[in-house]
């Protein structure tokens, strides 16, 4: 009997892709002095549309644009007021999800499964959040009137393009802040229909300027000196440039970063959920996730069985066109990050790891990877020390508890862990030890704007989410005196 | 004939001890007549590098200590502190040439700045953290952990508060801390650090060096085992070169963009400085309160 899987495609032609978009700046789509970029669909290699971006005179006119917003209406309105404008987005990304979805799969490669369960709903979550703190900034724990900071500059990756773009400019927004937002080079689309949705929800011109553009117009926001705050979420190394940039300047900084986080296995977890842990923590968006549980460390009495039925799970991920709505694993993101995990994956067989990969088919066009798992890696690989943002998983393992906190918190990094065992002292005694701004016990990858979410060390510091959240976009009761 | 009276040598407070500068070399430093009031250690790159490792050694038993207990022993910082409130108030006189009254209440206020300290460590959880209202069958929480070693420049605004004031909000946040006192005023800061010393402070937790803080503090910022920085103590157009030693490992930076109202009654932008959040998920499975079952 066939029980193979009828292909189940969404059609594109919702998402109704523009041949051409402009930048958001005061209220008004227009072109920018910048040469138009192509954004091409992952799955298929081919052009999606082409972007207008800006120029460095650009976003100093968004800057401005910015500031002319914060000093005028923005800081005149009332919290309540500010905050029915972000009920207001939420309703909105909610009422266009689908829209909102299959323009993310096109244009960034994710499965539709995961942007219409996952990134839409979050980024209205994330709006419909923080619209309720805008008139209760004095409940957050941070004073009797925490002030805004004023314009916020605001550069975010491609792994997540429409639910980055929420986490920044919501708790902004909330704070009174106003936004220069840039989105990611390949993955401009969806900021810009969320410009739309901004634009249809007559927020006041100037409060969100979104620019798009490649570095260059990231390094002029975050450089600019009309900007008083700036957020990042991309690779260590820009992180570590912008806040060397930044040095002097008082700018307020929240940096989310790199990671390569553990994911421990107990003998005693209940080892079919954790391999479905394990499963979601590394090939959810293809790997490509900061918080990916990309370091397996598990005990090695049950190291076989969960590895055998690692492998075996892994077999049945379906990798292929990210519209089909069966695709568990749809396309990396681009060439450069397909040659980057390619190359990082024959660095790990080099150094002497050994890897399986699985037998699925893969598409003949399109940027595709094939889930990966390392075994009989060690510690001082560079698979498992480096991030690799990609469906590359590397295993270890461990004997005690002690050696596995020890081996989780061996790396610059900390961004996540993840823990399975079904006894309850040890995933709390565990998690408490772990160097980690997440810990997942018994599950992986939950995310949630009520629950903070940044690093310690070097995956960045700084928190969004929850009230640690606003904190980053409020200038405090104190700050600065003591 | 008059009683010679007998000197106190200063010298640096690292790992719970009391040592000259590795480099041997001291600096003299002056009453505001002119008398010589003590030769003090002139702490080196080493010595720094020195008191990051003990700083780093004393991390695991001051984070894991409870909340309740890092707030017994800060306070008893402050009964330490004011039991030695005539030594510390003859310093302040000699070194700054102020009045007695004045240095009286710069001790008094350092005390109560403990005081205030020692009852946040067990609060912090309830400021700053708390359950997430996830939407979705999760217990999740989000709780403040300390960030780990961190380097402080003390101001120089005067001799006893600011350093209290720097000091002991990263303390109550279960941080350890290596401070560069104020050069002006080792004695003070000596005398703080033995304060501490008898205070059931674990050794590491806080480490005092002495001299010129313009040639300790790059060594600092630079050291990939220290996780933060707080610039209060360095003069804006110093700061620069630090945070962007600061920025090669991702430290935070607390840089106040003005000298501190070190008087005014402290807010939590130094205990935030160098906390981080940690939020923690678990699954909430379903259990049937129906149908007699007796979970």
């Amino acid at each position: 009997m066939d029980l193979s899987y009828a292909p189940a495609p969404e059609s594109a032609a919702i998402a109704a892709i523009a041949p051409r978009y402009q930048m958001f700046v005061e209220g008004a789509f227009v072109d920018g002095g910048g040469d138009d970029l192509t954004s091409v669909n992952p799955a298929t290699g081919e052009t999606l549309t082409t972007v207008s971006t800006a120029s460095t005179a650009d976003v100093d006119r968004a800057v401005k644009a910015a500031r002319k917003a914060f000093d005028g209406p923005w800081s005149r309105m009332g919290g309540a007021e500010r905050g029915k404008y972000l009920f207001r987005i939420a309703r909105a990304i909610a009422e266009r999800s689908r829209e909102l979805a299959v323009a993310e799969s096109l244009d960034n490669g994710k499965p539709i499964r995961e942007t219409r369960d996952f990134d839409v709903p979050t980024a209205a979550q994330h709006f419909f959040h923080h619209a309720g703190w805008a008139d209760k900034l004095g409940h957050l724990g941070l004073g009797p009137a925490p002030r805004p900071l004023g314009v916020a500059g605001q550069v975010i990756p491609w792994n997540f393009p429409l639910l980055m773009a929420a986490w920044k400019i919501a708790p902004a927004l909330a704070a009174g802040n106003t936004v220069v937002l840039k989105p990611a080079e390949t993955t401009p689309v969806t900021a810009l229909l969320l410009a739309q949705i901004i634009a249809d929800a007559e927020l006041p011109a100037g409060v969100v300027n979104i620019v798009p553009g490649a570095g260059d117009v990231g390094s002029a926001i975050v450089n600019h000196p009309g900007v008083d705050k700036v957020a990042f979420t991309g690779s260590t190394p820009v992180g570590k440039r912008i806040q060397s940039e930044l040095a002097g300047t008082g700018k307020k900084l929240t940096l989310e970063l790199g990671g390569k986080g553990a994911n421990i296995v107990f003998a005693d977890a209940a080892i079919d959920q954790a391999v479905e842990g394990i499963v979601g923590g590394i090939f959810f968006n293809q790997g490509q996730v900061c918080c990916a549980g990309s370091r397996l460390l598990v005990q090695e009495s049950v190291a076989d069985e969960v590895l055998d039925k690692l492998k075996k799970r892994v077999e049945t991920l379906r990798v292929g066109d990210p519209l089909d709505k069966n695709t568990d694993v749809g396309a990396v993101n681009s060439q450069m990050q397909h040659d980057k995990i390619t190359r990082l994956t024959q660095v790990g067989a080099d150094e002497g790891a050994t890897v399986w990969t699985s037998s699925c088919p893969l598409p003949e066009k399109g940027w595709f990877v094939a889930p990966t798992i390392f075994t009989d890696a060690t510690a001082s690989m560079r698979v498992a020390r480096e991030e690799i943002f990609g469906p590359v998983l590397t295993t270890l393992t461990f004997r005690t508890p002690e050696e596995a906190l020890a081996k989780a918190n061996n790396t610059p990094y900390g961004l996540s862990a993840g823990v399975w065992t079904e006894k309850g002292s040890r995933a709390m005694g565990v998690a408490a030890g772990l160097k980690a701004g997440v810990v997942w016990d018994n599950t992986f990858n939950k995310f949630d704007p009520t629950a903070s979410f940044g690093g310690y060390g070097e995956s960045g510091f700084g928190r969004e989410g929850g009230t640690a959240g606003m904190a980053a976009y409020l200038d405090t009761d104190d700050e600065g005196a003591l | 004939m008059a009683r010679l009276t007998v000197a106190k040598t200063y010298k640096l407070y690292l790992g719970g001890a009391f040592p000259r500068s590795e480099s041997g070399r001291t600096y003299q430093v002056h009453d505001t007549k002119g008398s010589l009031m003590a030769n003090a250690a002139l702490a080196s790159r080493k010595d720094a590098r020195n008191a990051v490792v003990a700083a780093r050694s004393g991390l695991a038993k001051w984070a894991g200590a409870t909340p309740y207990n890092r707030g017994q022993v800060l306070y008893r910082v402050a009964e330490m502190l004011e039991a030695r409130q005539g030594e510390l108030v003859d310093l302040i006189v000699r070194s700054r040439g102020v009045k007695a009254a004045e240095a009286r209440a710069e001790v008094d206020a350092a005390v109560d700045r403990v005081v205030h300290f020692a009852g946040w460590t067990d609060k912090l959880s309830a400021v700053f953290g708390g359950a997430n209202a996830v939407s979705g069958p999760y217990f999740s929480y989000s709780a403040p952990e300390p960030t780990g070693v961190v380097a402080v420049a003390a101001s120089s605004a005067s001799p006893l508060l600011p350093l209290v004031g720097a000091v002991l909000p990263v303390l109550a946040g279960g941080n350890t801390v290596v401070v560069v006192a104020s050069q002006d005023d080792p004695t003070v800061a000596v005398t703080f650090a033995e304060v501490l010393a008898t205070s059931d402070v674990p050794a590491g937790v806080v480490n005092v060096l002495t001299g010129d803080r313009a040639e300790i503090m790059p060594w600092l910022a630079s050291h990939g085992d220290v996780n933060g920085l707080d610039l209060s103590g360095v003069p804006a157009d110093e700061r620069v070169e630090l945070e962007r030693a600061a920025a090669d490992t991702v430290k935070r930076v607390h840089a106040p963009r003005r000298e501190p109202d070190w008087a005014a009654v402290p807010g939590t932008a130094r205990l935030r400085a160098f906390l981080e959040i940690k939020t923690v998920w678990h699954p909430v499975g379903a259990v049937s309160l129906a149908g007699g079952s007796s979970y």
